[in-house]
């Protein structure tokens, strides 16, 4: 009884404790953590299923935003498209806890939670990321759990490489084997149809987009097609910089900036190009820690750091967005406002000058 | 009285500004599809083939000078990594590409490309960092080829590692007790310190292949020490003061995404350095991705 009451105890306090955040979680101990973030700030966060995976199993997100009655910008974040890259979702975790634990005291992160929701799927493919637990030989699992097709017994879909975004160009595999294999065609994958539709949806409010991978260090910006410029990229690669100094800041590391065809690889079809496509003006992929020594399996010791270097980054894409969409309004007005009395301070100095002139000429 | 106003005037025309943000033209978020003349529109270009294998795009090789945050510079920066470890690599010596900081690339007449470089590599046991100065010839045509590379560097093998291999190496030189180990690290990214020197040492045997199949269009590094096995010594007399492994290591190649698995017979001393003297690449498990019959 005493050990039952203690397992009790533990595990009800397990996820406030400090190094919760500095361990991976499978997808229950995620679903209950969401479950959790709901009960503890029920006036700041909710939830909101979207889709369903091959498998069936729910795709959530966190809504995570100060109630107001109109409708807000929003912010997108998304993490574990990639089953094996299992840093990303620790980092979506360790971003929702962080904006919950500040939001009331950081005047900033205050600010935008007034202003903007953000909406934080802590795992899209939750299938793969299921089978990437299930034991040591599918740990390196990439794509989605549906099957193969026309006699291909191999499973799986590259998800990132399956959305309406110059689908199948270049960067893909059209075997079904093959880790970049796109599907039989654009959003085939009930996981990329569910985003696609969340940000049809939403696309008018959205402010910025992240998508989390890892590894590499690199932050990426649209399109993967080497022959496609962004139309704002001088602003998306002036932001990354930014955001990769914000980063190098905290410990040191460096992450590179540039299109995915110039620093990585091309590649068609991923959620970052679709989001940009659709209008959306800050699109990132994040390629967190670490670049190649440990790859997919970095030590959860690592996971702490990585988050919080991350964390700068995304703070800064995110206040960026932010600022623009606010201030700039404000700006507009204050500018107006300043021409105004600049202009009736000349008019009346002129004038005023005139009458003296006029007085001493009499 | 006027002079007062006509300074305050002037005043005022240099002190004009807003408090607030510089507004940017054309600020304010894009709503809607871009008119941009690069964008493409929704619903062009799909691609079809009918073979199933991998589409290879035709990539436009860079020539002359490399920026150095770019991609072809940094393969092939990763392939001079692959070699040094060959040369120099050991238990106690791991080496990775920190910096890549220029590179030049040229066509070299109907053979293939020749790359230059200057980077800075990192020793990652010791923390040792070492400025390198690599020339790669990546052989064009059919067939595969392994790159060929010199590399000269400063200050990269600074570190005193005799004390530590000698102590290995006397450790499990005994063939009364065999080590062996599997999943370095695991799934959490995990391993135990007494494991840490054959991870390390996978990984410098790894580079012999990953050098052998490197190409430009690739980027290879060591997923995983699927699991090795001490062997005992060989009685060959060229031999018999080796240690001797079999290593079946996870390589994950960037580009193509993918895992392979390779078996390599691997030996080790002080004075040889590493020697891998046979590798197998082992079949893909295609049957092995069926779901398992357990409810998560």
């Amino acid at each position: 009884m005493c050990v039952s009451m203690y397992s009790a105890v533990w595990s009800r306090e397990e996820t406030t404790e400090r190094n919760y955040y500095t361990r991976y979680h499978n997808m229950s101990e995620i679903t209950a953590w969401m479950e959790q973030m709901k009960r503890e700030n029920p006036d700041v966060v909710s939830s909101m299923v979207y889709g369903q995976t091959y498998e069936r199993r729910n795709i959530t997100l966190l809504k995570i935003g100060l109630s107001s009655t109109g409708r807000k910008k929003a912010i997108w974040m998304d993490c574990g498209i990639h089953a094996r890259e299992w840093i990303a979702p620790a980092f979506c975790q360790y971003f929702v806890r962080e904006i919950l634990r500040t939001y009331k005291t950081d005047t900033k992160v205050n600010e935008m939670m007034k202003n903007l929701d953000f909406y934080i799927t802590p795992v899209l493919n939750v299938d793969g990321y299921i089978y990437s637990w299930h034991n040591e030989s599918t740990r390196l699992w990439r794509k989605s759990r549906s099957p193969g097709t026309g006699g291909c017994t191999c499973y799986g879909t590259d998800i990132n490489r399956n959305f309406y975004a110059n689908w199948g160009m270049v960067g893909v595999s059209t075997d079904c084997c093959s880790q970049t294999y796109c599907g039989t065609k654009a959003l085939s994958e009930s996981e990329a149809r569910a985003v696609t539709d969340m940000l049809g949806k939403m696309r008018e409010d959205i402010l910025a987009f992240l998508t989390i991978h890892s590894y590499g260090q690199l932050l990426l910006v649209p399109y993967g097609h080497p022959n496609i410029s962004a139309p704002n990229y001088d602003e998306l690669m002036e932001v990354g910089l930014a955001a990769a100094t914000a980063i190098k800041a905290v410990h040191g590391m460096d992450y590179t900036v540039g299109t995915s065809p110039d620093v990585l690889y091309a590649n068609s079809g991923s959620s970052r190009d679709f989001a940009r496509l659709i209008g959306i003006p800050l699109s990132f992929t994040f390629e967190l820690r670490d670049k190649g020594e440990h790859g997919f399996e970095l030590p959860e010791d690592q996971i702490q750091p990585t988050c919080e270097e991350a964390y700068a980054g995304a703070h800064h894409i995110i206040t960026y967005a932010h600022d623009k969409a606010f201030y700039s309004y404000a700006a507009t007005v204050t500018a107006t406002l300043w021409t105004t009395l600049l202009a009736a301070w000349v008019s009346s100095a002129i004038l005023l000058t005139i009458i003296c002139l006029y007085k001493k000429v009499k | 009285m006027g002079w007062t106003l006509l300074i305050l005037l002037v005043v005022l025309t240099v002190v004009h500004g807003n408090p607030a943000v510089t507004v940017r033209t054309g600020s304010g978020p894009t709503v809607g599809f871009d008119q941009h003349p690069n964008s493409v529109p929704l619903g062009e270009g799909t691609q079809t083939t009918t073979e199933g294998e991998s589409k290879v795009v035709e990539e436009v090789m860079t020539t002359g000078v490399l920026n150095p945050s770019h991609y072809p510079a940094r393969r092939a920066a990763t392939v001079v990594q692959h070699y040094l470890n060959t040369r120099y690599g050991s238990p106690y010596r791991w080496i990775f590409l920190s910096t890549v900081h220029s590179g030049s690339a040229e066509d070299v007449a109907e053979t293939g490309r020749k790359y230059q470089l200057e980077l800075t590599m990192q020793e990652i046991i010791s923390n040792v960092s070492g400025q390198c100065s690599a020339e790669l010839f990546f052989l064009g045509g059919e067939g595969q080829s392994a790159p060929q590379v010199q590399a000269s560097c400063e200050g990269l093998l600074q570190s005193n590692t005799t004390a530590q291999e000698e102590a290995f190496y006397q450790q499990h030189r005994a063939s009364n007790n065999l080590v062996s180990g599997n999943n370095i690290p695991d799934s959490y990214g995990h391993m135990e310190p007494s494991m840490k020197p054959f991870w390390q040492l996978g990984g410098v045997a790894s580079s012999f292949i990953m050098l052998r199949e490197s190409n430009e269009s690739t980027l290879y590094n060591m997923a995983q020490v699927a699991n090795f096995t001490q062997l005992v010594s060989s009685k060959e007399e060229t031999e018999k003061d080796q240690l001797r492994f079999n290593y079946h290591v996870l390589l994950h190649e960037m580009i193509s995404q993918e895992i392979t698995h390779w078996k390599l017979l691997v030996t080790w001393s002080p004075e040889q350095g590493v020697k891998v003297l046979q590798t197998e690449l082992q079949p893909k498990c295609h049957h092995c991705e069926a779901p398992p019959n357990t409810t998560n």
